[in-house]
This record gives structure tokens, sequence and C-alpha cells, in this order.
């Protein structure tokens, strides 16, 4: 079998190549779409699920960097595609071959003013359509009379368009309506309370039936990517404890990680177990508010206090240590910040005890009703292979049997030590009922990891040695962890300087609320609350 | 509560002695304080949270903390059956004028509170380029609760401040707030014809 660069260069002549983290790519716009589809369809090369797509400002030149992994084998291919022209950027689109990058895509165009030609839907993701200018470009103005707060509702919020090449290969612009005239447009959100935060979702419905839901994003986008540029790395670590508020330990666990494999910093043991049980007791608290949220949205207020319950017990754990119930700010560059409280140990322990005589109580309670089964069972099902083609990671995904935990795939840290069961539905129902129970089955998975290593702290330091000035080499590092809600992904390019040159979250939510589309059509209106709330996204993570 | 135990506020100091300044009719001040009382123990939320903050909120609610305890537990997804809004999380752009309409739609008298270092003042987002610095550039606010997120208990705290505030007020003639909601236009006279 020949490799990877041999194959690619033989489908592709003019693709040139650079070794780094993994082998990246680079295409020429002209032959990219024809080069992707080989990358997908090519049983050699077989790259099935696009795991990123990162916009970039060079300044001679705009462009995308994408991540492709192959769920085979969990390996990466870095692809560059790149413009010069800087007035009217256009590179090919990719949305009809990976799901995900129609969002993905649309998000590079609200912060670049890169066009993708065939793209179906051109808006902008995140700010208003009557934004000036494209913020993440290095020559962005930021003068504030050009975009002062508005306090009008945006106009023409229906209007779209698309640029579509022709076979003689010229461009023509179409415009596109999202909705047509004979359609009945339900409004929901941004001001709902069980859109879990400002979602917005316009849907069309016939009767009682979901016929298309268009997504309305960016009500609580703050520009995090764009302050990164701005400040110094160590920073730049308390955003990732504000984006998915629920993983606030991993999120920030792989920035740390990301700025670490960069410097090349060893970090100590005792403060990989640290970090380690941190994020697991992250996903207990935060698949305990998922099930408090779920109930209560389908009615069952008391369920939601049994949650609340348990969940208070996670947040005393981490205040005694961190000094925070939420925004905890613990990993630091090379390790953690603070020693661990003398109660650590017997808390974990504590809630090790009781934790399996709890799911049982939550399962007597709500699982078995016969309401819950009715509105949860074969409702919103997403199957494995859209799972895959939206990029659906995490919870949502493994219930639609889509083997896809980053602790298993690229273990990280001393995850590869630990014994702990994927948590997969191997007759992929995802279902709503699914997902709901699999985020149960995965609180068993983290007391056994916090069992296995609650008496085995190692001693030892709790921080490397780390420079005072952190200033990373130049280069550009991905590095992803399992988030409570999927794989979280960092992506950092550096040009010497102590401030990041580019930093790109890449968040789970995000392609969670992509297939909102798909999950809801087909079914009734009230059960686009459920399909939601067992989605479990979290809005200040799709928005960042 | 006892009034020693929240003698900290100067603001509320000031506020009782301009209202008291020219005294009061007996009839209507007993009135009033009952009025007051009834309102000041029964205030109910607009569910507005928009990060983090609301989290907390969520544990507010919850056994634990239970807000029921002060009668703030009712609350209401429609602002047009709430007393007060609580503003938690940050307010980007896109947002502002879906929050102001939330603002207009609620019945007088109405309570504004920022909770949160990003309701407050945009908090750690302050510099980027879609954040409102602060609700107050486009509301008038009552109450200012720090934190990031704020504490169940400074949560607490503030919303007894607004008590606090709501029971001193004079509800024939004080708490009708038109004449707040004018001032505030004419401090930021940019506002003026957004509503």
């Amino acid at each position: 079998m020949a490799t990877i660069q041999e194959r690619i260069s033989q489908l592709c002549p003019s693709a040139t190549f650079e070794e780094g983290e993994n082998l990246l790519v680079n295409v020429p716009d002209g032959d990219w779409h024809a080069l992707a589809k080989n990358l997908k369809e090519d049983s050699e090369l077989n790259y099935d699920l696009l795991s990123a797509v990162v916009g970039m400002d060079w300044k001679d030149s705009l462009g995308c960097i994408y991540y492709f992994t192959r769920t085979s084998d969990w390996s990466m291919l870095t692809v560059k595609v790149a413009t010069t022209d800087r007035e009217n950027p256009m590179l090919h689109s990719i949305s009809d071959l990976w799901g995900v990058a129609n969002f993905q895509e649309r998000e590079v165009y609200d912060f670049y003013g890169i066009k993708f030609i065939n793209h179906p839907d051109m808006r902008r993701m995140f700010l208003r359509n009557d934004w000036v200018g494209f913020p993440l470009r290095k020559d962005y103005d930021a003068n504030p009379e050009l975009n002062p707060i508005r306090l009008n509702d945006e106009i023409n919020e229906d209007d779209t368009y698309s640029i579509v090449e022709k076979e003689d290969g010229s461009l023509v612009k179409e415009d596109k309506k999202i909705f047509g005239a004979d359609e009945y447009v339900v409004n929901i959100g941004p001001q709902h309370p069980s859109t879990h935060g400002v979602m917005r979702f316009r849907t069309s419905v016939d009767g009682e039936y979901v016929k298309k839901v268009d997504v309305v994003s960016g009500y609580i986008h703050r520009g995090i990517e764009k302050l990164c540029e701005g400040y110094t790395y160590p920073q730049t670590l308390h955003f990732p404890d504000r984006m998915d508020y629920m993983s606030a330990h991993q999120n920030r666990h792989c920035l740390c990680m990301c700025i670490e494999k960069a410097l090349g910093i060893e970090v100590p043991r005792r403060a990989q177990v640290i970090r380690v049980m941190m994020d697991e007791l992250m996903r207990i608290s935060s698949h305990l508010l998922s099930y408090g949220c779920t109930t209560m949205d389908m009615g069952a207020t008391t369920a939601f206090f049994y949650g609340f319950r348990e969940r208070e017990m996670v947040l005393d754990i981490f205040e005694k240590t961190c000094g925070a119930r939420m925004s905890m700010h613990y990993n630091v560059i090379g390790g953690v910040v603070k020693d661990l409280h003398p109660d650590f140990v017997k808390d974990v322990k504590a809630l090790c005890a009781i934790m399996p005589e709890r799911l049982k109580e939550y399962h007597k309670l709500y699982t078995g009703n016969i309401i819950a089964q009715k509105r949860m069972k074969g409702v919103g099902v997403l199957d494995k292979e859209s799972a895959i083609n939206y990029c659906v990671t995490g919870p949502s995904g493994r219930a639609s049997g889509f083997s896809c935990d980053c602790r298993k795939k690229h273990p990280y840290s001393i995850y590869s030590e630990l014994d702990f069961e994927e948590v997969v539905d191997k007759d992929a129902h995802g279902d709503s009922f699914t997902r709901y129970l699999l985020r149960l089955k995965e609180i068993e998975q983290s007391v056994k990891i916090l069992e296995q290593l609650v008496d085995n702290i190692p001693d030892g330091d709790i921080c490397a040695k780390v420079p005072k000035i952190v200033k990373l080499p130049v280069g550009r590092w991905y590095q992803q962890v399992e988030a409570s809600r999927g794989i979280f992904g960092v992506y950092i390019e550096s040009d010497g300087d102590k401030k990041p040159y580019r930093m790109h979250f890449q968040s789970p939510c995000f392609n969670l609320v992509g297939v909102m589309d798909k999950c809801c059509v087909g079914y009734m209106i009230a059960d686009l609350i459920t399909i939601g709330a067992t989605l479990d996204f979290v809005i200040p993570d799709i928005d960042r | 509560m006892k009034y020693e135990d929240f003698k900290d506020n100067e603001y509320i100091e000031q506020l009782v002695a301009e209202l008291n300044a020219s005294g009061t009719n007996v009839v209507v001040g007993k009135l009033d304080d009952l009025i007051n009382w009834g309102r000041a123990n029964s205030l109910w939320p607009l569910c507005f949270g928009t990060s983090c903050c609301a989290i907390e909120f969520m544990c507010l609610g919850a056994a634990r903390y239970d807000m029921a305890r002060f009668g703030f537990e009712v609350a209401r997804n429609s602002p047009r059956q709430a007393d007060y809004i609580m503003v938690q999380g940050t307010i980007v752009h896109r947002m502002a004028p879906v929050l102001r309409r939330l603002y207009e739609q609620l019945a007088e008298p109405k309570y504004v509170i920022a909770c949160g270092g990003c309701a407050v003042s945009g908090g750690p987002f302050k510099d980027s380029y879609c954040v409102l610095p602060g609700v107050d550039k486009i509301l008038p606010v009552d109450v200012y609760i720090p934190g990031c997120p704020p504490r169940p208990e400074a949560m607490f705290y503030g919303l007894m401040q607004l008590q606090r505030k709501i029971k001193v007020e004079k509800f024939f003639g004080g708490a009708n707030r038109q004449e707040k909601i004018k001032k505030f236009f004419e401090e930021h006279p940019e506002m003026k014809g957004t509503m």
C-alpha cells in the first residue's frame, strides 16, 4: 500500500507537502474539490470525519486549514487551501461532501469574508447581517462608529445567496430565500427557557410537524478567538472555562496540553492524575445538569431537584480545591495552580459511594416513566452515517453507534492506563431516549475512573517549571480532548511571539446544533424541545 | 430582615432621605408600606440567562439554595408576567435589541438587575468587538451583582437589596418609574428614538 503522501500526489499532482504534527497537504483551490472527493471516497484514503475547519489570515493570503480524521484508525491529515485575493476571496465549498462543513464554512465567511463556491447558504453565522467588516482579519477596522450598538431588528433575515459554478467555469450569484412564501414559520427563541440558552430556531411547520429548522446563532457570540490574539498565552487560559462552562476543566485541560505540546513541557504525574480526576468530576456534574434540564423540559420538575442535589456535591469538591463553584481556572500551563484540599479524597470517595444508589433512584424516578418513554423513544433519530458526516461526537454521537471517545481514540494524559469502557449504543438507535440513557451510563464510567485514582494520587510536584514569559516556537498545533459533550479541539498557530497568531476552538456543540434540522424534520414541534435537550448543547460553546 | 444587617448601602440611605424629605401622608404612607411589603416578597423574575450565570441561577432555584424562601421562585418565561429582569450573562450586539424589547414588554413598575461581570461591565469580554460594556448602556439598572459568576449567596444579597429598594419606594407616586426612564434617556441621548 502506498503511503498517504504518495497516494495524494498521485491523485492530485499539484499538491505539495509539509511535515509537521500531521502531514500537511497544500492544495491550490482549483483542484481542492476533486481532491476532497477523493479524500472521502478513495479506499486508501477514506478520511470520513472532518474534525475542524480553521479560517486563517496569513496577511498575504486568506485561507482555511482542514483537519480530517479517518475513523478506521483515527489518524489525522491536515489540508491547507489559500487564496491571495483579499478583495473578493473565494474557495470551493466541500459542504456537499461533509455536512459539518456547511456551518463551519459559514463561520469562516463570517470571520474572514471568504466566500465558498457552491455553498448552499452564504449567510453570516454569528454577527448581525448588517455588520461592517470581517473581524478576524488582521486588518479589521475596530472603530466602534462603524458598528455601533444597534437597537433595531435585523432586516432581510430571510435572504441568502449562493455562488454557483456553471459548467463552463463561470460564477453566478444566485439570490435565495430560506423559507418559501407559502411556508408557516414559527420563531422559537432567542429568549426561550427550553433552548438551553439564547439559541434561536426558525421553524417551518406543517400543522404540528416540523418541516425545516433554520438555526440562527450568534446571540452570545463574544469574539473569544479574536480576543485571544490580543492576549498572552497564560491570559488566554480563562476563556475555555467560559465557553462550555459545563466542561470547564476539560476545555482548559485541552488548551494547556496544546501549549505544553508546543513548548515540550512534561507535566508531573501528580498534576496529570489531578487533572484527569477533575475532568471526570466535571463530566459527572455536566451529565447531572443535563439530566436535570432534560427532565425539566419535559415537565418533571422533581427530577431536576434530584439531579441538582448530587451536582452540589461535585461543586463543593471544586469549591474546596479550586476556590470557585464555576469558572474554576484550575489548570495552568505545566500543571495545576494549587494543591488538593485535604478533604478532597474523602469527598470524592463519598461521591463515588453515593452515585450508584442515586443513579438507580433517577431511573426509578424518571427513566421508566411511560410519558418519558413515549416522548423520547424513537424520536429525533440520528443515524450513524449522519453522525459521522456531521461530526457529532460525544454522548450524542455514541448514542448513534459512532465510537468516538477521544479518551480511547487519541489517549491523552493518563487515560491509556485507566480501565473504563467507552459507552456506545451497539444497536445505533440514535434516538432521544438512547442519548438520555447514555449520559447516565457515562456517569458510571466516570465514577469507575475516579475510584481507580482516588487512592492512587502520587506525591510530587503539581506544576512543571515553566518559563516566566511563555513564547511558543513558530508552528501550528492541534489538540483534542473528550469534553462532556464531545471532542473539543484547540488549534494554535504561533509566529514565535508571546501572543498567539491564531487560536481556534473547535467546539462539539457547534456540530450538535448543525444536526437539529436533520433530527427534527418529520417530528412534532414539541419534540424539538426534547431533541434539543437530549443533544444537550451549550450555547456559549457554539457561539464562542 | 433587620435594618442593621443591611445598613451598608449608601444609595438606599440617600433614597430614603429624599423620599422622606417632604414628609408622608399617614394613610397613603401606611398603604404604601403594605403594598410594598407585598411587592417586595413576591418578586417574579424573567428568566433571561445567556451564559454561566444562568446555571448558578438554576442552583438558586434548586433545593439547596431555594429562592422560594424569599418569594423569588416564580420564574416567568414571558416578560408580561414578570416584575424584574435579571440579566445573567454577556450581552452582545446581536442580543441588544432583543433585550431591549423584553425590557419594554415588562409591565411597570419594573426593575433590572445586572448579574455577573459581563452584565455589569462586559467582564472578561470587555475588549471584544461585539460585546456591550455593561447592560447599563441600554437599560436603566437598579442592582449590580458582581462576580464571575456570582455565588448564589451573592445573588441573594443582590435580590434582597432590590427588596429593600422596593420597600422604601412610594408606590403612590415614586414607583411609577416613567420619570426614571425619561432621565435615562436624557443621560443617553443616542438611545432616543429607539423606543
